[in-house]
């Protein structure tokens, strides 16, 4: 085994060089140059980091508006559907006032119709009394040969039309 | 012993080569030679500065180069993290070049580059190294221990709940313990790493040895050998990276018993 059988010859070299160069590699490497390296991968983790949040609050802001937009657009709507209202209850109002004027027109007409409906009939009544008392003293006349007068035909027919 | 006798020797592989005549090099009385392990891990060195470099364009979308460092940077982050807590952060720059350099080293040994003539060398897979990176590790836990908590640091070897007549026969035990995981720690890394290569290379001198045998032996134990040294391929590149990795928790386990003491 050459380890154990150079020891003697080759420990002092082996030793010397060894530290000479990971000397070399622990000052120039691991000294000078690992630092920066970790230096350049934790302020690209901070730049990561830093992003990160802008983003989070970019959209943070995003939902802010959105949110004041729906309460606007809430109170847009609304105010459009009170209008709307308002404008439905008007237009009943009139409808409604319209239709009174109308009925109270239909009800004048209505009963001014009726006046003229009774009036025909009492006036065809009175017709159908006279025609009915001659039409008495006629069938008298011939029948019984009696002869009565007007107003006693008409007292008898008046009696005997409303029973 | 390699190519006398056609033999494969499963250990050559281990063997610390001096290079460029520089045997000689001495500092106060020690040898420095620059050896084929210190190729390896100059050039672990090089290809891991590349690689974080090649990271660091510092961009806000990441390109795939640049991925791929920060995957590990935050690996290793995330788990000082979970491990130790905010306190592990100051920990990232050693136990990101511990873990890297460990990783690399293991990987770059698997390379077969001697296909080209190469001879890729696991400088991993001696223990003088992982010594090395264990002792580090170890020391950085004693320091950190008794910077923060002083003489305190001892009731880390004292479990809560300890009934008082216990306390004698726990505190050596957890002191033992607490001694033995440095060398856990290199022993580990170590045998791993020697363990697949050595498996690698025998399975190797089967292929090699049957096939010279004769066709016969080399469909009967070549190609069965051969097969079962890809499967092996890909569970020492797997091994490459566990063995890593585990030095580098248990180091981060091992720091966060020094900050936090249990």
């Amino acid at each position: 085994m050459p380890q154990i059988a150079q020891l003697l010859e080759t420990y002092s070299s082996q030793i010397f060089w060894l530290l000479v160069f990971f000397g070399i590699t622990f000052f120039v490497v691991g000294r000078g140059m690992v630092p920066k390296v970790l230096d350049t991968v934790s302020l690209r983790d901070k730049q990561i980091a830093d992003d990160l949040a802008a983003a989070q609050s970019a959209r943070d802001a995003a939902g802010e508006q959105e949110e004041a937009w729906r309460v606007r657009e809430n109170e847009n709507r609304a105010a459009a559907q009170a209008l709307i209202a308002d404008a439905k209850a008007k237009a009943a109002a009139n409808t409604e006032k319209a239709l009174a004027k109308a009925q109270e027109g239909l009800d004048a007409q209505l009963a001014e119709a009726e006046g003229r409906i009774e009036e025909a009939r009492n006036s065809a009544m009175g017709e159908i009394e006279g025609v009915a008392a001659e039409a008495v003293q006629d069938i008298l006349l011939k029948v019984a040969g009696t002869k009565v007068t007007k107003p006693t035909a008409n007292k008898a027919v008046k009696e005997a039309l409303n029973g | 012993m390699a190519g006398e006798e056609g033999k494969v020797d499963p250990m050559k592989q281990f063997e610390i080569e001096p290079m460029f005549g520089s045997d000689s090099w001495d500092v106060a009385g020690m040898n420095i030679a620059f050896t084929n392990s210190t190729l390896w891990m100059a050039i672990t060195t090089i290809l891991l500065v590349v690689f974080v470099a090649g990271g660091m364009k510092r961009e806000l979308v990441p390109g795939r180069w640049q991925m791929a460092v920060e995957f590990f940077t935050g690996f290793i982050d995330d788990m000082l993290d979970a491990n130790i807590g905010k306190e592990g952060r100051k920990y990232v720059p050693y136990v990101f070049t511990l873990f890297m350099f460990i990783l690399f080293g293991n990987l770059l040994g698997l390379l077969p580059l001697g296909l080209v003539g190469v001879h890729p060398f696991t400088f991993t897979s001696h223990f003088t190294v992982t010594g090395v990176f264990a002792v580090i590790s170890f020391s950085i836990v004693l320091i950190v221990g008794f910077w923060k908590h002083g003489i305190k640091f001892f009731t880390l070897f004292v479990p809560h709940g300890t009934p008082l007549p216990m306390i004698p026969v726990i505190f050596p035990i957890e002191l033992i313990s607490f001694l033995v995981r440095p060398f856990s720690l290199a022993l580990r890394l170590f045998v791993a790493m020697m363990a697949g290569h050595v498996l690698l290379k025998v399975l190797a001198s089967f292929v090699i040895d049957s096939t010279n045998a004769g066709a016969g032996f080399g469909v009967l134990v070549g190609i069965p050998s051969f097969t079962l040294m890809i499967g092996i391929s890909a569970l020492e590149i797997l091994v490459a990276g566990i063995q890593a990795y585990v030095f580098a928790l248990l180091t981060s386990l091992y720091i966060n018993d020094a900050e936090h003491l249990h």
